[in-house]
């Protein structure tokens, strides 16, 4: 398959609100169940350990007018509750089984809540993960959190998980690590022919294909675009960081592109690298994963860092392992952990004499010609004078 | 307005303000604290441990003779002062968001500014940063901004979220490991005290006496006229338990004498005490969500008893501890019912049972409604509040407001705003009680 008839998959994916794919592949046998998940991370080998298909949601994008979630929320509160609820209240969510949310916030943390409130014939399940980092401590209480999801997902199911189906679960996801590993590698060493917004839209299409359909359009696309040449432009490399919930839209990261940066890092979707090794296949599969949670978690603004000299290391090592000249901190308006993260995370920056600017945005917002002049102005003085 | 309201003439809002004997007696407590703190600027063998009131572990750290302080307390106590505004706009100018919690902005603005505490006095940088993450994200960045300013020791206790609306035995466990292996540890470390359960099974015995007394006090407001104001003055009542002196002979001492007071009202039939002096007539009850505004607290106060209203329960005063359904902390289970104690703090219920608690208070305090003071600042509190409010309407018929201001910012308190939808409120509840007479 060529590269474009990827992307343009993965393109009507992203747009498709009414989530067809996911209905499509639910339709397709008695006995299937789709479980949508928030960001940032959940263990979504648990999900199709249990057969049925782990389907990210996040939000309505710039495309839904958001009327009923609106109602819901105070105007200082971020976009992505409401355009979240509203999907639900419009029934474009009706055929999901299961709503799981992840500890990231007090806002997706409260949502799960108004969930329950107002769908209650829906499973809900707040998805509590450890920020102790002891495998006696955080990991035992780990272990035990993912059985009572393992234990919600059978009720649904009506069949029990067992090891054997985790572990296969485990290889099949580890596969879809390497491959998007080797993407995000392959973007870093060439940023001009794998576009961010080629990077996202894969990304993305993760949230809503089967792992397996996701691995295959990866590998195809990696082979695809290896023929490609694309033009080299004199951009400078950055780094984008505080875009891991509420959702950019997709003409802002094009626009960061065309001003002049060529993105070579980011946080998009980390439920897609959140766990930075493979989990070990082979042994007691949720001790696996709840020891490749603890080792290998990446280090965001929704996690606690126990040691201060490690703070903001692994951005640091990010830029430095992908000759990034620059960051760009762009987090959504009201999003309290990037926006309480990035005074420390840019005091790390400049310490290490790295260059970086920030600004927020909204997944709705569509006026891209400030965003548009501030990273073009970013990346012409790194250009002039660093 | 109901016919009976009669418009008082504009009062100083400078002048003294009445008080309790009790709130004497508080004032006292509080300003020994900050005198310690401020000693232990100049005293490198006086320890300090700052932590947070929600989750706070106050029975656990007096075993280690340090001194706790509370960084929500210095930032209400600094807005009351109207300190916070300048300390804000400094974590401004120094990278801080303007969209994130001015609780934590304030104490970092305190902090580039000396760290002079709200008596005037210099606060003792930390030896120690206890972070009880609970019920609240932005303890954790709060901390971790601390500790990226102080570079000192600093240790985290996780409090699991009740998504379900349950303490499971799992969560109990994970939070009492957490305490044996890193918070005992990390407070025998800065302290060189040795940990002495005994001593912490005392100061647990201490406080059950005083919760007992404090649930005794915040449940006189079932009575008409309630001789207490569970918000404005509820703020007042739960200060000793939520903060430095919870598990101290004195803190069991103040509530005894709060006890006493608060009966001799109930006693005598009188209302609760305003800065103006006692509530003459009871005239609504309300129920309210939320923190308080604290930088414009006695003008939003006036506004409630110059009408007749009293808040007869509130959720705000549950934030340092949920006691009436009769948790107390247990001498005979020290490190459980300290985890229990912090997984079930208000914040860290899931919102259906935030919603019960409300709807239980309208119905069991006889209130007229429920009033939601929203605050910009707390995600923790704010994010739901309005399906909140649209539940209890739906289940109790009583009918329901909504009101925006902050806990210490400034520019987030529209007097003018408030007062009209307060007034408007009061109207509704009004025509309520006539169509329901009719």
């Amino acid at each position: 398959m060529k590269t474009e008839e990827i992307i343009q998959r993965c393109e009507a994916l992203y747009e498709d609100l009414n989530f067809t794919s996911a209905r499509e592949w639910k339709a397709a046998e008695p006995g299937r169940h789709v479980i949508g998940f928030l960001p940032i991370y959940i263990p979504r080998e648990l999900i199709h350990a249990a057969g049925m298909l782990p389907l990210g949601i996040y939000g309505g994008g710039d495309q839904m007018e958001v009327i009923q979630g609106d109602a819901f929320y105070q105007s200082y509160i971020c976009r992505i509750p409401r355009s979240t609820i509203e999907l639900a209240l419009t029934g474009k969510l009706d055929f999901v089984d299961g709503m799981l949310f992840p500890s990231i916030c007090d806002v997706i943390r409260n949502l799960s809540g108004v969930w329950k409130l107002t769908q209650p014939d829906t499973y809900v399940r707040y998805v509590d993960v450890p920020q102790n980092y002891e495998k006696e401590v955080g990991g035992k209480f780990y272990i035990q959190e993912m059985r009572e999801l393992m234990d919600g997902l059978e009720k649904i199911s009506g069949r029990e998980i067992t090891d054997d189906q985790l572990r296969e679960s485990i290889v099949v996801y580890n596969k879809n690590r390497e491959l998007i590993n080797e993407l995000y590698h392959q973007r870093a060493k060439t940023p001009w022919n794998i576009p961010v917004t080629e990077v996202y839209l894969l990304m993305r299409a993760g949230q809503v294909l089967p792992v397996e359909d996701h691995n295959q359009m990866l590998s195809d696309y990696l082979t695809s675009v290896d023929q490609v040449q694309r033009p080299k432009r004199d951009n400078t490399k950055i780094i984008l960081n505080g875009m891991f919930c509420e959702q950019p839209p997709l003409n802002l990261v094009r626009s960061i592109e065309l001003a002049g940066c060529y993105v070579v890092d980011d946080d998009f979707i980390l439920v897609n690298r959140w766990l930075r090794e493979n989990v070990k296949e082979s042994g007691d599969p949720l001790e696996n994963l709840s020891d490749a949670f603890l080792e290998h978690s990446t280090r965001t603004s929704a996690t606690y860092e126990p040691d201060e000299s490690k703070k903001g290391s692994q951005l640091v090592e990010a830029v430095q392992k992908t000759g990034a000249q620059g960051v760009i901190f762009a987090a959504p308006s009201f999003c309290d952990p990037a926006l309480l993260e990035r005074p420390m995370l840019q005091d790390v920056l400049d310490q290490n004499n790295i260059p970086n600017i920030a600004f927020k945005y909204a997944e709705n917002t569509g006026q891209m010609q400030p965003i548009r002049e501030q990273a073009g102005t970013f990346a012409d003085s790194i250009k002039l004078w660093s | 307005m109901a016919t009976e309201n009669v418009k008082k003439a504009p009062v100083d809002l400078s002048k003294d303000v009445q008080k309790d004997d009790s709130q004497l007696m508080q004032k006292e407590m509080i300003g020994g604290n900050f005198d310690k703190l401020a000693a232990a600027a100049d005293d490198p063998d006086m320890k300090v441990v700052y932590t947070f009131v929600p989750g706070n572990l106050n029975e656990l750290v007096q075993c280690f003779d340090v001194t706790g302080n509370y960084p929500e307390i210095n930032a209400l106590q600094s807005a009351m002062r109207k300190k916070t505004g300048p300390y804000i706009m400094e974590a401004e100018r120094f990278g801080q968001d303007e969209d994130v919690c001015t609780y934590v902005k304030a104490d970092l603005g305190m902090m580039r500014k000396g760290n002079i505490g709200p008596s005037g006095k210099k606060i003792a940088d930390p030896d120690l940063l206890l972070l009880s993450y609970t019920g609240c994200f932005t303890f954790m960045k709060w901390f971790e901004a601390l500790r990226h300013e102080y570079n000192c020791d600093t240790t985290m206790l996780h409090v699991p979220y009740q998504g379900d609306g349950e303490i499971t035995q799992n969560m109990r466990e994970y939070v009492v490991k957490q305490l044996k292996e890193d918070i005992i540890p990390a407070l025998e470390r800065t302290s060189g005290v040795k940990f002495d359960i005994d001593r912490l099974r005392e100061n647990l015995g201490e406080s059950a006496k005083a919760e007992d007394r404090l649930v005794d006090v915040l449940q006189t407001a079932k009575n008409k006229p309630s001789p207490i104001d569970s918000y404005f003055g509820g703020i007042y009542y739960v200060g000793p338990s939520f903060s430095a002196f919870r598990g101290t002979p004195e803190c069991t001492a103040y509530y005894q004498a709060l006890w006493e007071e608060v009966n001799a009202r109930l006693e005598a039939g009188l209302g609760p005490v305003t800065p103006e002096g006692t509530m003459e007539k009871e005239r609504y009850r309300l129920v309210v969500e939320g923190p308080p505004n604290y930088t414009h607290m006695r003008e939003f106060w006036k506004m409630f008893y110059d009408e007749g209203a009293v808040v007869v329960a509130s959720s705000y005063t549950k934030v340092g501890g949920v006691y009436e359904d009769g948790f107390r902390h247990d001498p005979n289970n020290p490190l459980e019912s300290l985890a229990d104690y912090c997984l079930g703090c208000y914040t860290n219920l899931n919102l259906p049972a935030r919603t019960k608690m409300l709807e239980d208070y309208i119905n069991d305090y006889e209130a007229d409604g429920l009033l939601i003071n929203s605050i910009k600042s707390c995600n923790s509190f704010s994010a739901g509040q309005l399906l909140m409010m649209n539940e209890i309407e739906k289940r109790t018929g009583k009918p329901a407001a909504f009101v925006e201001t902050d806990l210490v910012d400034p520019r987030y308190f529209s007097a003018s705003n408030v007062k009209n939808r307060l007034e408007s409120y009061f109207q509704m509840i009004e025509q309520k009680r006539t169509s329901s007479a009719a």
